[in-house]
């Protein structure tokens, strides 16, 4: 299982562009982090999920 | 006045208004931007949502420089890692450091404050922290590679004003830094009495936000900031500490 946005999900496997690529997640507004790691763009499609993996997809909300 | 520009990280500014989008509408971003005339708006990093489409980047115009906060930082570690994943999300390398560890008072931690600086500044961050306006820390934080020093005036979204005005007032004095006023101003009367103070900017959202006509309360923000920026150029008339000065000619007239 792999955690993203603390949801358990079965997706160990694929990589991380296919993941994206089956969301709902624009693309162009999102940075992700992987066990603590930023992954930059350009990886997406090298970065195999692996089960335990932690990740954050995160984008930019209104703040002080 | 034209040539009176705020420079913070090598970047000129016009404007001496931040907006916080914290209590965000695209009214709110059109009159902070269009009647208030603000060059640099906050932004928060968070988990995104597959369901909502629609972004704060959306609505916010060209030329605006965005200055993403670490809100929801409780460590300096936590601090480092959101500034991190701002800056991957693209969009230039302000930093607004924010680490609170109590949320009552939403009050900052001026020593995880500083940690953080220091990692970010060495790597190549602008690094704008928020603090509680402390002289020695506003030191530290100036040897950690700030850009600017951030003090609170008063509790984050009180609308309460100067309540820290003698401390901010030091630090004025002392940091060889731009001093922006952060939290708590929530009155044009209170934005001018710190720019007359010395201080380079001042930022606002709840007194934008909470306002009755937004884009008229942007707009008095804006002249209260300017006008209190001309009085500090200009340097105040100076206060009697007893008695009176005559302002009109004391010679003679209806009697000898």
């Amino acid at each position: 299982m792999v955690k993203i946005n603390g949801e358990q999900l079965n997706i160990a496997g694929k990589t991380l562009a296919e993941y994206l690529a089956d969301t709902a997640y624009n693309p162009r507004r999102i940075a992700v982090e992987r066990n603590g790691e930023i992954v930059p763009k350009a990886r997406y499609g090298e970065t195999v999920l692996q089960d335990g993996d932690s990740i954050e997809v995160v984008n930019f909300v209104g703040g002080g | 006045m034209n040539n009176d520009t705020l420079i913070i990280g090598g970047h000129e500014f016009h404007s001496r208004f931040i907006l916080g989008s914290g209590k965000y509408s695209l009214k709110l971003i059109k009159a902070a931007v269009e009647d208030a005339g603000a060059e640099l708006i906050t932004l928060a990093v968070r988990r995104a949502n597959t369901r909502e489409q629609e972004n704060i980047l959306d609505y916010i115009p060209e030329g605006v420089t965005l200055l993403p906060n670490t809100s929801g930082a409780r460590t300096a570690e936590e601090a480092v890692r959101i500034a991190r994943l701002a800056r991957e999300l693209g969009c230039g390398d302000f930093v607004k450091i924010e680490i609170m560890r109590d949320s009552k008072y939403l009050l900052p931690d001026n020593q995880e404050t500083i940690k953080a600086t220091e990692i970010l500044a060495r790597e190549g961050f602008v690094v704008m922290p928020y603090m509680y306006p402390d002289l020695n820390v506003a030191r530290d934080l100036v040897n950690a590679g700030a850009a600017t020093i951030m003090p609170l005036a008063s509790p984050i979204g009180s609308n309460k004003g100067l309540a820290t005005r003698e401390f901010i007032q030091i630090l004025v004095d002392e940091i060889n830094l731009p001093i922006i006023v952060d939290a708590g101003i929530g009155r044009p009367s209170q934005a001018c009495e710190a720019m007359e103070m010395g201080v380079a900017a001042v930022m606002a959202n709840t007194a934008l936000a909470t306002a009755g006509d937004l884009p008229l309360m942007a707009a008095a923000f804006r002249q209260a900031i300017e006008a209190g920026r001309k009085a500090y150029l200009s340097g105040l008339g100076r206060v009697l500490s007893r008695g009176a000065s005559a302002s009109d000619p004391l010679t003679g007239f209806l009697r000898d």
